[in-house]
């Protein structure tokens, strides 16, 4: 089933730099697809639109059966009760701990405060940080903190989790770590999983679908594809 | 249910909230006390300002001066008639009996004189005491009760009476010209102060967003802790209030310049009436200070 449907989409700032020309893509239930290219070349863009932080200039995004291109700003929240973000940058909350950090995405929802604990304490258990529930942001390593991300964004068990570059301030070992989990989610819990990263290695290793964008253009776009510097 | 839960919650954080962020917490209360102060004492005027007027409108007293000849029956009958005009709220009669004895009592030389009258002598007139409902109409009606026949003079201080109605009015105007607009530049300094606090907050509420918060959500305990920092700093300025303006009244004993015209609103219950109104405006810019700061920040 189709989860995804991006549809002659364009995507002009107001500074005037068109970020993304013409594009089509569909994405099935289930996948787990690279977004992959240069800087500037679009890729955090189409995330962004994905999860309505940008509108696109012309064309349609449909999410999970949503018009996100004519989501009016209130109704935001609906759009991304359905899908999970990680970002580069983690972006937690500095003055909570892991566990609180974890159960704000249920309780901005307004969950009931057992269902938050067991989904809290679930999601932690699947990136492996059940352990350091007590622990504040800065006493954990870069991948803990994106691990706590991680948990943020599936404790809400979304169909969708997009990743922008979630690995871009990790070195190796630690990216691996990242993968590892991202893998786990898309193959247990049948989440579609679709991240922007430019980190050759991972997109190698994993051997999953890769979507490749030049300067807004869609290039390629290859089942069980690897990092091709031809494309790019 | 759902709402109560998340009531709950934005409670709980909004006083979380408000220690965490102590240091600017306390700039925003800081602002609200100060501000509110001086809001608090202009009200305070303002209204014993508007009570002055009230109380030298309510002592205005037109004289109706009658004939001499005038029959006991055309008394009761213009008597009546006054009594029955629209803008007439009290008419108390005084005969020229009454009148010669208060001059008599006022002094020795006046009281010498006056005992030689008899009845016939007496060159007084009776006359009506009328208070007015509308002090503005006092002209139209001393107009129309000089057409009754058997009236000899009409006398209200023509001239002066309009003269103070025009100037009172004035400062009444002025004064809550002032309070209004005090309570505006009040609103606005205190959403610029909320403003600044929240700005350090932005990445919390850009996160709120990003879990699926509705908008409503984010601002709710914004709004709450606003209300809280209202309350706290609406605590000081009704201290100085209350206590201030009793101390103030007890020094003057009641009276501004030792002139009974000028006469100070009772503390009891008034100085209470005022410190609600502190408390409901320190909520109210609270508030609106929060409500209108975060709602810069929801549109990501």
């Amino acid at each position: 089933m189709e989860l995804i449907h991006i549809k002659d989409v364009t995507k002009e700032y107001k500074n005037g730099v068109t970020a993304v020309y013409d594009l089509n893509l569909r994405i099935k239930k289930g996948d787990f697809a690279f977004i992959i290219g240069g800087s500037g070349s679009g890729k955090s863009t189409v995330i962004k639109m994905l999860y309505r932080e940008e509108k696109p200039t012309r064309g349609e995004i449909v999410v999970g059966g949503l018009n996100v291109a004519k989501l009016r700003n209130g109704k935001v929240y609906k759009l991304r009760r359905k899908l999970g973000i990680v970002f580069q940058d983690y972006r937690l909350l500095p003055k909570s701990t892991v566990y609180e950090n974890v159960a704000f995405a249920l309780e901005v929802i307004g969950a009931k405060s057992d269902e938050i604990q067991r989904k809290t304490l679930k999601a932690l258990e699947v990136v492996g940080l059940k352990g350091k529930l007590r622990n504040y942001p800065d006493q954990l390593s870069g991948g803990e903190q994106q691990r706590v991300a991680i948990a943020r964004a599936i404790v809400n068990e979304p169909k969708l989790l997009l990743c922008d570059e979630p690995t871009g301030n990790l070195d190796p070992d630690m990216s691996m770590e990242i993968m590892k989990v991202l893998e786990s989610i898309n193959e247990d819990l049948g989440t579609t999983i679709i991240m922007a990263t430019h980190d050759q290695n991972i997109v190698n290793k994993l051997k999953k679908r890769v979507i490749v964008l030049k300067d807004g253009r869609l290039v390629g776009d290859y089942e069980k594809g690897t990092y091709v510097h031809e494309d790019i | 249910m759902k709402i109560f839960r998340m009531l709950g919650r934005n409670i709980r954080d909004a006083f979380k909230s408000v220690f965490r962020n102590f240091s600017l917490s306390l700039a925003s209360i800081s602002c609200i006390t100060i501000t509110l102060i001086i809001v608090a004492i202009s009200i305070l005027a303002t209204l014993n300002v508007n009570n002055f007027a009230k109380v030298m409108k309510e002592d205005v007293t037109m004289v109706v001066f009658l004939n001499t000849e005038t029959t006991a029956e055309e008394e009761e009958q213009i008597e009546f008639q006054l009594k029955n005009m629209d803008n007439v709220e009290s008419v108390e009669f005084r005969s020229k009996e009454d009148v010669k004895n208060e001059m008599a009592g006022t002094s020795e030389t006046l009281r010498s004189i006056m005992e030689e009258w008899d009845e016939a002598d007496n060159p007084l007139k009776d006359n009506y005491l009328i208070k007015v409902t509308d002090i503005e109409k006092i002209k139209d009606t001393a107009n129309e009760i000089q057409k009754i026949e058997q009236v000899d003079a009409v006398n209200y201080g023509e001239g002066m009476i309009e003269q103070l109605i025009t100037a009172y009015d004035a400062v009444q105007k002025v004064s809550l010209l002032v309070v209004i607009a005090l309570i505006v530049v009040t609103i606005f300094l205190i959403i610029n102060t909320i403003k600044l606090t929240i700005f350090s907050r932005k990445r919390e509420i850009s996160i709120m967003r990003l879990v699926g918060a509705s908008n409503f959500t984010i601002k709710n305990p914004f709004v709450i802790e606003g209300m809280f920092l209202g309350i706290l700093g609406s605590i000081i300025p009704i201290l100085i209030t209350t206590y201030g303006y009793l101390a103030f009244y007890n020094h003057f004993q009641g009276y501004l310049f030792s002139s009974p015209l000028i006469k100070l609103i009772k503390p009891e219950p008034f100085i209470y009436y005022v410190a609600l109104l502190v408390l409901v405006i320190g909520i109210i810019v609270g508030m609106l200070g929060s409500y209108r700061a975060v709602k810069k920040y929801l549109k990501v």
